[in-house]
């Protein structure tokens, strides 16, 4: 997974060790910490929306013909695949780090 | 008699000298460093320097705003926000009160916010108790807050100032509890040298709270992010953050020294700093004092020094951080020591200072016979007559490498 961070202003004349801050921004993106990754089965997809609708953190991208999802928020929670109707969503094990 | 110039301040309109309590010298110290936000609950016996400070604040002799909170917990919560903001803080509470402050209280250092807080201090419960005792402020020893112990009326109000120059150096900044002993000090009403507004101006110059940690939007930064872990970077940057805390606390025995140096040379009036040794060069033992009580305990030396005894006093002004160096260096001088206590080390059975002057004594490479006395718990006086018979006892006190029992000095009272 990709980590995307840049620094907020410039510390450097700020010891390292006094007050505990921080000053790089970095998004915490609850993809960072993810286990499992939603598959979608694009031909039994159907458009519903439902995994939209369940969807606790937003992420449930629309395609023009198929629902997706935004692999930097999904925290893999599979709520998505519990209440999909047409079975289109599988969740599989995050193996890519 | 000089007046004042400045009517907006708190010593406007009024005589070099006042006649006061211990609260209200706290109370006129406190404006004369003029913080900009002043957050306080009343709790007995610290409650008639919340009213000084109000009244003050009421009649425009202090520009603070003043924040009338839900608990001491709120209080100190409030308060963070006005350092990271930038603004010079105060608070005062004792007992219950800062039992229900601790929380936010044990994060304040960490933080290295250079906070003043008045602990006026009082035994704690149970059994239900309003009056003085340093159990309070023993027990938050170890919070990481700079502990200053104050004798008279006058030393409040002195080191009320002090302390927002000790806790604002950039080689400190570290909150710090000024500590003055419940009923004793907080009521007991002396005459007060006033200092001027301009001096102090100039003595403490603008706060400077928040340079290294701010809500501040030209700034952005994550105030305390979580640091720890089982291994790496994150409970390595604790580490880190932890040593630089303890290099300010000892840094703080210089800055400490500095500023009591500084302020006697503005007031010409010297308090020692860390540790005072009264009567001791020529001393065969001595007692070690806190506090308060070290008046009449003066008083019992100077009584035995009368009949020939060769007894001297150690008074320790600031417990946090520990003096090793001043202590050990007192300690040297003498080869027998009494310890009196106004609090209790349930863990030792014996006075709270009394483990941290053995503690100094490792230091000396010494093994001399050391007592320890407890008395004045729960707004009890130690008298003259009660440092007579410690000073008696610890002069027939023999060596023993087994615990020993305390003295508790009020016990038949």
């Amino acid at each position: 997974m990709q980590r995307q961070s840049r620094d907020l202003f410039d510390a450097s004349t700020i010891p390292n060790d006094l007050a505990p801050i921080a000053t790089v921004l970095s998004g915490m993106l609850p993809g960072d910490w993810r286990s499992l990754r939603p598959l979608i089965d694009r031909l039994k997809c159907v458009k519903c929306g439902l995994c939209w609708l369940y969807c606790p953190v937003q992420c449930v991208i629309e395609k023009p013909r198929w629902f997706d999802f935004d692999l930097a928020v999904c925290k893999g929670c599979g709520v998505c695949a519990q209440e999909c109707p047409h079975r289109a969503i599988s969740m599989v094990e995050e193996t890519g780090r | 008699m000089t007046i004042a110039a400045d009517a907006t301040s708190p010593t406007a309109n009024r005589p070099g000298s006042v006649v006061c309590e211990g609260n209200e010298a706290a109370a006129i110290g406190v404006g004369l460093a003029r913080p900009d936000v002043v957050a306080v609950y009343p709790i007995t016996p610290q409650s008639s320097l919340v009213e000084h400070l109000s009244q003050m604040i009421a009649d425009g002799r202090l520009k603070a705003s003043l924040m009338n909170v839900e608990g001491e917990h709120a209080v100190l919560c409030g308060l963070q926000g006005v350092a990271l903001a930038g603004g010079r803080t105060f608070t005062a509470t004792c007992g219950p009160g800062i039992a229900f402050m601790f929380e936010p209280y044990v994060r304040t250092p960490g933080l290295r916010l250079p906070m003043v807080a008045a602990l006026v201090t009082r035994d704690l419960l149970s059994p239900q108790c309003v009056w003085g005792g340093q159990q309070d402020a023993m027990v938050v020893r170890e919070a990481g807050w700079i502990q200053m112990y104050c004798e008279t009326v006058q030393e409040i109000l002195d080191t009320t100032v002090m302390a927002y120059k000790i806790a604002e150096h950039r080689d400190v900044m570290l909150p710090v509890n000024v500590c003055h002993d419940g009923n004793y000090l907080s009521f007991g009403v002396t005459r007060v040298e006033l200092p001027e507004q301009e001096a102090v101006d100039e003595f403490l110059g603008p706060p400077a709270t928040n340079w290294h940690i701010a809500l501040d939007p030209l700034r952005p930064m994550g105030v305390d992010p979580l640091t720890g872990g089982a291994g790496g970077v994150g409970p390595r940057s604790f580490v880190r953050y932890r040593k630089g805390q303890c290099r300010g606390m000892q840094n703080a025995l210089r800055v400490i020294r500095e500023v009591h140096a500084a302020w006697g040379e503005l007031s010409g009036r010297y308090h020692a700093p860390l540790v005072e040794e009264y009567r001791l060069d020529d001393a065969d033992y001595a007692l070690v004092t806190i506090g308060s009580m070290t008046g009449a305990a003066k008083d019992a030396v100077d009584l035995a020094r009368d009949s020939g005894e060769a007894v001297g006093l150690i008074k320790i002004k600031t417990l946090r951080p520990f003096p090793l160096q001043a202590m050990a260096c007192a300690l040297a001088k003498v080869n027998r020591i009494g310890v009196v206590d106004r609090s209790v080390s349930f863990g030792w059975n014996c006075g709270p200072v009394y483990q941290e002057t053995l503690g100094a004594l490792y230091h000396c490479g010494k093994s001399i016979p050391a007592l320890s006395f407890i008395g004045g718990l729960a707004g009890a006086d130690i008298t003259v007559e009660h440092f007579a018979r410690a000073i008696a006892l610890t002069c027939e006190a023999q060596f023993s490498r087994a615990p020993r029992e305390p003295v508790w000095l009020n016990e038949n009272d």
